[in-house]
């Protein structure tokens, strides 16, 4: 399928989110968009998939040009988009699933849709078992399902938006390899990411997308400096690290047991001491969002201890910890971090530190105004938090972290942001940890637990099995560890 | 766009100190008349569906509207019939603007009112025989808030404690508040002789709160319900009890992790719709019926859900909405008389009234919807 972009403008009152784009993708070719966050990418495609409407220009397939609405009559016509996060139904199985969208009479022959499944999951090596409930899959394989349902519709150009979030090394393979099959078969591919390895190493085409319009295309072989170049105007500084010596005890928990993700957590007895910067890596839901819930006292344990500072904290609430200064971020921005419908400034006036009874509104927004700028945090004071960009939610949530904490406990920090925007997180988490803070994260990117942490955990079925100063260890030995083979 | 050139970024902070600056100064008003602009598109939809209704039922519209405009605020007499359904919709609506900010559906707001009636009257029996009219009153209202207050915890609790949905638990202690009105008039409240479904016996003169004579209208009714008007707004707007209700209503993962404790909350916004609640119940007995009977919700809490729902939780639009509800319940008493017609139109009304306002609600939201950049 042939598809012709051409002037695409979507302004969002005074945000140009795209500016003018053109942009040409031929069939069976894996073509890439490549921007940082707030590029425009997921506008463009938003636009492209049917989501949501563009403020002008034209669309031209096979080299007509074609006016929808909506995503159904964009996937009539043979359009289809995998969203970051999976548009499914938790509660139905896969089959129901696979089903939706697809039965045009009254009921549908389950059976005959059972083997549409098993067959096409076959033929790009994808393994889903028709009966499972989706709730229990990983993203990666919620993924998977989502594929072979756009598949199954007869979709020709499949968009993927930033599709190796959040999935393990082993689903990114599978994935490439079933994206290069069905490129084969002459199906167009739109991959859009802010990872340069996955374009690298799937791509034949890139553009690159930077501030709504575009700033650049190559071919196949890639120069990384240029593509960067384009990227960010300018290549991205790295990031100093800080050399503190670990103190005092400052988080113990001996032998920890708690229910909850995938696997629970089993078992875990580990210390985290003053100044620290601690890695959480491991297959997503191996037990590392658990340990985090129960070190900040969200969640209770269902075996063993925990100790704070030197008291037990083990029948403690998550507002005593608080109270003693241990800080948790949690990964979900818009269910658990952030409160949809309140403004920035509402945020920062629940979250300061004096709770006078009568809210003084206009120095809270004065405040805010400065936070916003602090934190670079493209908004105003009076913006809600469900209009930001998710990167923009990220920094914001950075920016209620208090100012002296003893422990941070962060969930995926840096997720959904692009490498300039991951460095300056941790140029400012850094700050804390000279001030003795100790930080506990978890992320999915090994490269960034490398890069900067001072110790990792490697978690596999609820169990740490690895525990190991970074710079004693490498991307290998520790990629063995999250497959569980030590 | 995380991070664009040095200069884009100064622009975009120009234009957000811009904008601050005017938010901050027309922004209160400017939103007052998109609200209004809401509500008059409304009306304007309502008044063609009911229009449509009554031509179905064969009755010209226009003469119902006019008999019911005429029923209401024809004259001085009428005026104060309307201002009279006029003041427990109001308090009502107070109330449940803490429920609806934390969330909660309070369908029990009817049961509150009732409370709040029976404890009232409770109290001025104790006051027949004495000299001191003045403490009585007063206490009885005081009295009436925390009978309201105690129906609305008793919801509040099993919500917050027991996760017992408050809509169920609400709607079952209206009709235990009912059956203990029905029970308390005909049983250990009974006139002396005869009880009757006309109610308690009723109080004498000293215990009625004082009001103008020619139109029985009390003014004391009227300030409190300016005061609480008033004191809601302030305390929604302007402390941390609002900021900190709206946050649990919007996301109580979030609000827990921010340090709140959303099931207090709940109790809190269920303790101040009880309150409200109850004093309109108290009101309708000191200052309308003098005595307890067993209507003596007449409805009022259910149609103050009504009004802050069309109000769309805007404080200073609920006396509004309660004022046109209010004359749409007197007026179409006057219907089944100059046009043979059914008064329950009033009703067929207001409930128009809600769909329309729910119809325009939710095309408003997408509206919005669409005007907004997201990623």
């Amino acid at each position: 399928m042939w598809i012709e972009l051409q002037d695409i403008h979507k302004h969002y009152g005074p945000v140009k989110a795209n500016n003018g784009i053109n942009l040409k993708v031929v069939p069976g070719c894996i073509h890439g968009i490549l921007g940082e966050n707030g590029a425009g990418k997921s506008t463009l495609m938003k636009i492209l998939s049917g989501f949501s409407h563009k403020t002008s220009g034209t669309i031209l397939i096979d080299g007509k040009a074609v006016n929808y609405l909506n995503p159904a009559q964009a996937s009539e016509l043979g359009i289809g988009m995998l969203y970051q996060d999976p548009l499914d139904f938790p509660l139905l199985t896969v089959l129901d699933n696979f089903m939706l969208g697809q039965i045009k009479r009254i009921s549908g022959h389950r059976l005959a849709y059972r083997h549409k499944l098993l067959e096409l999951a076959e033929s790009i090596h994808f393994s889903l078992h028709p009966d499972t409930w989706v709730k229990i899959l990983t993203i990666g394989e919620r993924q998977q399902l989502e594929i072979l349902r756009l598949l199954a519709l007869g979709i020709q150009m499949l968009i993927l938006d930033e599709p190796t979030t959040g999935i393990s090394s082993a689903q990114k393979e599978t994935l490439f390899r079933a994206l290069k099959k069905l490129a084969q078969e002459g199906k167009s591919i739109i991959l859009v990411s802010h990872k340069l390895e996955d374009v690298e190493a799937l791509c034949e085409k890139v553009t690159v997308l930077r501030q709504g319009v575009v700033t650049g295309e190559m071919h196949h072989p890639f120069e990384t400096n240029r593509l960067l170049e384009m990227m960010f105007g300018s290549p991205p500084k790295s990031l100093s690290r800080c050399a503190e010596t670990p103190g005092k005890e400052v988080l113990a928990m001996n032998r920890v047991s708690g229910s909850g993700g995938r696997t629970g957590l089993k078992d875990c007895s580990v210390v985290i001491r003053q100044g620290e910067v601690v890695g959480l890596a491991g297959l997503e839901g191996s037990g590392q969002g658990v340990f985090l819930r129960i070190a900040g006292g969200i969640q209770r344990l269902t075996a063993g201890s925990i100790h704070l500072i030197g008291r037990t904290m083990t029948k403690q609430d998550h507002h005593y910890f608080q109270r003693l200064g241990v800080a948790f971020m949690p990964a979900s921005r818009l269910e658990e971090g952030l409160i949809t419908g309140l403004s920035i400034t509402e945020h920062i006036a629940l979250r300061e530190k004096q709770k006078p009874f009568v809210v003084k509104w206009q120095r809270t927004q004065r405040l805010a105004g400065k936070r916003i700028k602090k934190f670079r945090v493209k908004g105003l004071p009076d913006s809600l938090v469900d209009e930001l960009s998710g990167g923009n939610q990220q920094r914001l949530l950075l920016s209620f972290l208090p100012p002296d904490p003893v422990l941070l406990l962060l969930e995926n920090p840096t997720r959904g942001l692009d490498m300039e925007s991951v460095i300056w997180v941790w140029q400012h988490l850094y700050a804390y940890c000279r001030n003795r803070t100790s930080i506990v994260f978890s992320s999915s990117e090994l490269d960034e637990i490398l890069m900067v942490a001072d110790r990792v955990l490697v978690f596999f079925n609820g169990r740490i099995i690895k525990d190991v100063e970074s710079s004693q260890t490498d991307v290998h030995e520790l990629g063995k560890a999250i497959a569980g083979k030590v | 766009m995380s991070n664009p050139p040095k200069q884009m970024f100064m622009n975009w902070e120009k234009q957000s100190l811009e904008k601050c600056k005017r938010y901050q100064k027309v922004d209160p008003m400017e939103n007052y008349v998109r609200q209004s602009q809401h509500l008059l598109m409304t009306i304007f939809a309502v008044f063609l569906f009911t229009s449509l209704v009554l031509l179905i039922a064969g009755a010209p519209p226009f003469a119902a509207y006019f008999h019911i405009f005429k029923g209401s605020l024809g004259s001085w007499n009428k005026f104060a019939h309307v201002i009279k359904a006029w003041i427990p919709l109001t308090l009502c609506g107070c109330g449940l603007l803490f429920t609806f900010r934390i969330g909660l559906w309070n369908i029990g707001v009817e049961g509150q009112v009732m409370m709040g009636a029976v404890f009232t009257t409770a109290l001025l029996r104790f006051g027949v025989d004495s000299c001191q009219a003045v403490v009585f009153l007063s206490v009885s209202l005081l009295a009436g808030m925390i009978g309201g207050a105690v129906w609305a915890i008793i919801a509040g609790f099993l919500k917050a404690k027991g996760g017992v949905n408050e809509i169920f638990a609400g709607l079952g202690l209206n009709f235990v508040g009912q059956g203990i009105i029905l029970w308390l008039i005909f049983g250990p409240w009974r006139r002396p002789g005869v009880a009757s479904m006309s109610g308690t016996e009723t109080f004498p003169i000293k215990l009625w709160l004082p009001h103008l004579a020619s139109m029985r209208l009390s003014p004391i009714a009227l300030t409190i319900v300016i005061i609480s008007l008033i004191l809601t707004g302030l305390l929604l707007k302007y402390t941390r009890i609002g900021l900190n209700l709206k946050a649990i209503g919007n996301n109580p993962n979030a609000a827990f992790l921010y340090g709140l404790k959303p099931g207090r909350f709940m109790i809190l916004a269920m303790l101040f719709a009880g309150g409200f609640a109850g004093l309109a119940g108290g009101l309708q007995v000191s200052g309308v019926y003098h005595r307890l009977i067993p209507a003596i919700s007449s409805n009022y809490g259910y149609l103050s859900l009504l009004v802050v729902m069309l109000s769309n939780y805007n404080i200073w639009l609920v006396p509004l909405v309660a004022f046109f509800f209010a004359c749409l319940n007197v007026g179409s008493i006057q219907l089944p008389m100059v046009l043979q017609l059914d008064s329950s139109l009033s009703g067929v009304i207001q409930g128009a009234l809600v769909l329309a306002t729910l119809g325009m609600h939710s095309w408003r939201k997408r509206w919005l919807q669409n005007m907004r950049p997201n990623a």
